[in-house]
């Protein structure tokens, strides 16, 4: 389990490391965290003949928060955003996914960007960005600078809309609403695994209790991580209940398209995506009561 | 037997000396081993379950520089030898033996093609990609149940390599006499070991002198020696094995595997040293599966439950090839299956298939964790049929303790079960008590989360014989030496030794040396396996440490001008009554070779098994909607006879325990129905981690001695997992609220969910 | 401007506080050149894909897989491996927990369980069980049934708050 022969650089500036891309986009894969592309290498099942290391480019690691939202740079760990205490307070959908995602020693060194690049189904950034209404930044010699919205980005099962010379820069997280409550639920075999299946809800209500705009985003469940609308439509407006949450989410994992693997059948996703919106939508909503605070 | 009185044995023993290494980085692995000018070998594997084998285009890989050899079936010379088969070797097994490479037919995913050696594993690997195979693919055989859609071998045109049956008493009558009859039917996943280290080998020859060292063998490394030094041509005696530490054994690591052959094989030719490391997807494919069996069972009982007749049908999946292993899996598997419990008769006919899998073998516990699972599971449907706890259906049918010993009817690694000594009452009774099973369960039943209990009784065999042996000596620098022929897998052989000479010899353990596992400290040697090593090793080197003692006494008694029976040891030291004393250090510089030697061999013979035994209760919490099962605690009362370290077997109980959770509700070997695997990364194979193993809380009931040696002894290497999986099994059952419904393990999250749907359907 | 290359090149890394200078292939992983080129072979390789947590030694500080990392993304940076862990013949708090509570058996998985849990308590120095057993889901054991080892960590974690500078090794 040794990877095959590669050329390796490492770029100290952006400007470089998008020269570089812009030089050998088709042989080149970007290097980040590694923690998703070192056992491709190791088995592999991924043979770039290039490796682009952007370990060393400090312009696109950490967080910039301000009046439009948070600003995470792609290189970003995750275990910075975890021991960031002003987290919570500022996007607390992303505080609460973090802990879900593998353990400590993988944390320190994936990435942000590194993860949404991938475009697992089944990962927790692919979700978190869908649901919060995120936009994706990529640069590239060819094209300059583009803004792509989270609903664009994800095209299908590791596929995004990056262009071969294009690199993932940072994203764009917008304001958390005053007063949502939010939920984050996996259904995973063993703490850190990726999710069998798994849901994310923000529910935000009116002064006189009617949901404005609530999101349901259910993951590991289809080809992408899928905001399911036709649920959001039932829940925008109407006042929260039970019977209208499990009306949802019965709607919601008919919104899906499941697959079978070695650990789940698709008739067993689609079911686990229906008792899990309807979980994460209760949790959410206690929470958007003040009831929570876990 | 009585429980006697000892000074060092049975007490805790706390730091251990042989563990300090591990903590500083100090073990030395197979890995950590590097000889100069070294090769690095890796191994092409078949990508094809099932096929024909037509040819390894490799001139391509053989002008990649670096690239020092590259060995297929036909560089094995003329006439290659299969591995032979090591327990209960039947004739009838032989064309289901592997050879070392494929030739011709390819039989499973994973199976070695050729051998790559370079520069580093790295090259290694590089020119193994450039390895063209030309085969024709077969349709493949991967579910021992069905009717084959291929022949692995003409000599079983059906894939039933194998039939035998065991049993005891006239079933006829016993199902005559049956008010009830219990039909049931449980299967058991394919799962392994997964050591945390894989395997490994470093091989060096000296052509002048025909010698060959062979760093790594483990487990049983005179069995291997033999081996190789015959597939070899060599005398066994120019065969050096060097046994390193290890990354854990249970079972499957050390035995002879394709490249225990292969990497001696390309050293000789290539007149350099060759290691190999397996790597971990390798080592899925590569090294022994194990547990896939399949029951039909027919119990026979009466409305009052007492237990009449059992009859059962058990389909071992054994994968491609037999391995050293043979069938004695389904054969403990058939002369464990009563366990702890009488019945009138009882019969298990065993049907052994092939499969285009990786060949299996054992894994600590062999056929018995599948066995107790299938019993204790359907005793708990039994209970269910006539409406009592099933604690009570236990309590009516348990062998009681004033039949010891107990002969069982049935046969275990080739000879008579008989069991030596026990309480099972006891085990069960004291295990109830201690989870407050009763009351716990009844409050677990009522609103909330589902949780349940659930039972697992067992009787473990342990202290395979024929012999073990083990040297004590006194060192020429005055230090007590013991060498033995068993190896140490981590299980904590170095302190089990110590102390048992340290209490003959009246020395303190710290104070001796042990040395395990490597060929040339003695000549003869069993290894590490089926709970063994603290029977066999332990009494070989009690015995010899006492016959020492008296030599010792006599040695220093001619040099103080005094009788032996004036003499005692002492820590250091023999001494008089009178304060006079001759140190151990004077003793073994003033040794003679012409006197009394100061070294004892002894060989222990064991003609017969001691069995333990002991009794768990399960605590699950089940989230029906999900599937999710969460073990929330475990108990485990067992007694294994006298306990020479607390500690280490605690530690075997507590392991062994969470890697029977990890058969019963994650780890599972998935085909698909082409023959390949699909969980062939850690990734996809899961095992048990920190937050997922519960609290084990265990107790030594220490009230049975075996009466076969002279410690009392019985092994403790196994006793921790064999009764785990029923508890688990039974507990989801009981919180699911229907008895019947659990019928295989693992018990993964889909099946979970689909067996609480039925429980909706039913309701 | 670096351009990419396949040729080995020189790193300078310094482990357990020692520097060191070799010339490396950009593919030679962490853990192997740790392990073969500087002989440190106490740290161990699992499965050399992120998963056993064998492998973890600190990285700059921090709790890594070195089987994920390349030996040319380590020039210029720390590393932590066990060897360095003990001061001298004095072992580290939690060596001597897991000494005196047998928190191993076979010894393979304790460097990475080691490098692990003084990370975690450097972070949580007070932790309930509930939290050791989760700061410890990442690295597996196949002996111990972590009873022993959770029993440890806690046991150092009690130690190191009552003397805190016990703790204080290379890295």
């Amino acid at each position: 389990m040794k990877p095959a022969p590669f050329a390796w650089c490492a770029p100290a500036t952006l400007d470089e490391a998008l020269d570089l891309l812009a030089g050998h986009a088709d042989a080149a894969r970007i290097l980040a965290g590694g923690q998703t592309l070192g056992p491709l290498l190791n088995m592999r099942l991924a043979t770039p003949s290039i490796l682009i290391d952007i370990n060393g480019i400090g312009e696109l690691a950490g967080l910039h928060p301000d009046l439009a939202g948070l600003t995470i740079g792609a290189l970003t760990r995750q275990s910075t955003l975890e021991d960031d205490p002003a987290l919570a307070a500022l996007q607390p959908l992303i505080a609460m996914a973090i802990p879900h995602i593998a353990h400590r020693a993988v944390r320190n060194r994936g990435t942000v960007g590194g993860s949404l690049a991938h475009a697992d189904p089944a990962a927790e950034w692919p979700a978190l960005v869908t649901l919060l209404g995120a936009q994706l930044l990529a640069r590239s010699k060819s094209r300059g600078m583009r803004l792509i919205g989270a609903d664009e980005f994800f095209i299908t099962h590791l596929t995004t809309a990056l262009a071969p010379d294009e690199l993932l820069c940072e994203v764009r997280v917008p304001p958390s609403p005053p007063g949502a409550g939010y939920a984050v639920l996996e259904f995973a075999r063993r703490h850190g695994d990726f999710a069998v299946a798994g849901a994310m809800v923000r529910l935000t209500s009116d002064a006189g209790g009617k949901l404005t705009d609530p999101r349901l985003v259910l993951f590991g469940t289809g080809r992408r991580a899928l905001r399911a609308r036709r649920a959001e439509a039932m829940l925008a407006g109407a006042s929260a209940g039970t019977a209208l949450f499990a009306a949802a989410a019965a709607t919601a994992a008919t919104e899906i398209d499941p697959y079978d693997d070695l650990h789940a059948s698709a008739e067993y996703r689609r079911h686990l995506a229906e008792v899990l919106a309807s979980r994460a939508l209760e949790e959410a909503l206690a929470r958007m009561n003040g009831k929570r605070h876990d | 037997m009585n429980v006697r009185e000892f000074r060092h044995i049975g007490k805790e023993m706390t730091e251990r000396p042989e563990l300090r290494r591990f903590l500083s980085g100090q073990g030395r692995y197979i890995d950590d081993f590097a000889l100069p000018h070294m090769l690095h070998a890796a191994v092409l594997r078949s990508p094809y379950a099932h096929a024909e084998l037509k040819g390894l285009a490799t001139a391509e890989a053989r002008s990649l520089p670096g690239v020092a050899g590259i060995f297929t079936a036909a560089d094995l010379g003329p006439a290659p030898q299969p591995i032979p088969v090591r327990l209960n070797p039947y004739a009838t097994l032989d064309p289901y033996l592997q050879y070392p490479l494929a030739a011709g037919r390819i039989r499973y995913v994973g199976e070695p093609l050729a051998l790559v050696v370079a520069a580093s594993r790295a090259i290694a690997e590089d020119a193994a990609a450039l390895i063209a195979i030309k085969a024709t693919e077969l349709p493949a055989a991967t579910d021992a149940l069905a009717d084959p859609p291929a022949a692995l071998f003409p000599e079983a045109p059906d894939n039933i390599a194998c039939r035998f049956t065991d049993g005891f008493g006239d079933l006829g009558e016993a199902m005559q006499e049956a008010e009830e009859i219990v039909e049931f039917a449980f299967h058991t996943g394919r799962h392994s070991a997964v050591p945390l280290e894989a395997r490994g080998l470093l091989a060096a020859f000296d052509p002048g002198r025909r010698r060959l060292d062979v760093f790594g063998f483990t487990k049983v490394p005179h069995f291997n020696r033999a081996v190789l030094a015959r597939m070899l041509g060599l005398p066994e005696r120019n065969l050096n094995i060097v046994v390193p530490d290890v990354g854990g054994g249970f079972g499957v690591r050390g035995e002879f595997y394709p490249e225990d052959f292969l990497i001696p094989f390309a050293a000789m030719r290539l007149g350099r040293p060759v290691k190999w490391i397996e790597d971990r997807l390798e080592h899925l494919m590569a090294a022994n599966h194990s547990r896939e069996q399949h029951y039909a069972i027919r119990l026979g009982l009466t409305r009052a439950g007492r237990l009449l007749g059992l009859e059962v049908q058990l389909v071992n999946d054994m994968g491609a090839y037999m391995r050293t292993h043979g069938v004695i899996v389904p054969e403990l598997s058939a002369g464990m299956l009563p366990g702890p419990y009488r019945f009138t008769a009882y019969r298990c006919d065993v049907r052994a298939v092939m499969t285009n899998k990786t060949p299996t073998g054992t894994y600590r516990g062999p056929g018995r964790f599948e066995c107790n699972a299938a019993r204790e599971r359907l005793l708990d449907v039994a209970a269910a049929r006539i409406g009592i706890d099933p604690a009570e259906i236990r309590r009516r049918n348990f062998i009681p303790a004033d039949a010891m010993p107990y002969r069982l009817g049935t046969h275990a690694l080739g000879e008579e079960v008989i069991y030596d000594s026990g309480d099972y009452p006891a085990a069960l009774a004291d295990v109830l008590a201690r989870s407050g099973y009763k009351a716990n369960r009844h409050a677990a039943h009522v609103g909330g989360p589902r949780r349940g209990f659930g039972i697992g009784c067992f009787v473990e065999k342990t202290g395979k014989g024929p012999y073990e042996g083990a040297r004590v000596a006194l060192d020429p620098s005055g230090v007590i030496e013991v060498a033995t022929g068993a190896t140490s897998l981590g299980q904590g052989l170095e302190t089990m030794l110590a102390k048992v000479v340290a209490e003959a010899l009246f020395q303190p353990p710290e104070r001796i040396l042990v040395r395990s596992g490597e060929t040339g400290l003695l000549q003869f040697g069993g290894g590490s396996f089926a709970s063994r090593a603290t029977v066999l090793a332990g009494n070989a080197a009690w015995q010899a440490a006492q016959e020492l003692a008296g030599r010792l006494i006599g040695a220093a008694a001619g040099r103080l001008g005094t009788t032996s029976a004036n003499l005692h040891l002492v820590p250091g030291a023999v001494a008089a009554a009178d304060g006079n004393m001759v140190t151990l250090s004077e003793l073994a510089r003033g040794a003679d070779p012409l006197g009394p030697e100061l070294a004892v061999t002894v060989y222990f013979p064991a003609p017969h098994m001691a069995y333990a035994h002991g009794a768990v209760v399960a605590s699950v919490e089940v989230d029906p909607a999900l599937g999710r099962v969460l073990p929330l605690r475990l108990w485990v009362s067992y007694d294994v006879g006298t306990v020479i370290n607390p500690d280490i077997v605690g530690a075997q109980i507590e392991g062994g325990a969470a890697q029977a959770i990890g058969g019963a509700l994650l780890e599972a070997f998935v085909y698909d129905s082409a023959g390949q695997l699909q969980s062939g990364s850690l990734a996809d194979y899961l095992l048990p981690v920190a937050d997922f193993v519960p609290p084990i809380s265990h107790h030594d009931l220490g009230r049975s001695p075996s009466p076969l040696n002279p410690l009392g002894v019985k092994g403790a290497g196994e006793a921790g997992l064999v009764g785990v999986g029923a508890a688990l099994a039974n507990a989801v059952a009981d919180a699911l609220g229907l008895p019947a419904a659990v019928d295989r393990l693992p018990m993964t999250p889909e099946r979970v969910w689909r067996w609480a749907q039925a429980v909706k359907a039913a309701a | 401007m670096t351009e990419p290359s396949a040729s080995p090149r020189p790193i300078r890394v310094s482990v357990n506080g020692v520097d060191h200078e070799r010339t490396v292939e950009p593919r030679l992983l962490l853990s192997d050149f740790l392990r073969h080129d500087l002989g440190l072979t106490g740290t161990h390789v699992g499965c050399e894909h992120g998963v056993c947590g064998a492998c973890t030694v600190a990285f700059d500080d921090q709790p890594v897989r070195s089987c994920l990392m390349f030996a040319v993304q380590a020039d210029g940076h720390r590393i932590g491996t066990i060897e360095g862990m003990a001061d001298g013949e004095t072992l580290h708090p939690l060596q001597m927990a897991f000494w005196e509570l047998s928190g191993l058996q076979c010894g393979f998985c304790t460097p990475g369980f080691l490098i692990t849990a003084r990370d975690f308590l450097a972070r949580n120095p007070d932790p309930s069980e509930q939290e050791v057993r989760e700061a410890l889901s990442g690295n597996l054991c196949r002996c111990t049934g972590y009873q022993s080892i959770v029993a440890a960590v806690l046991e150092a974690a009690r130690r190191l708050r009552q003397a805190p500078l016990a703790g204080l090794g290379k890295s």
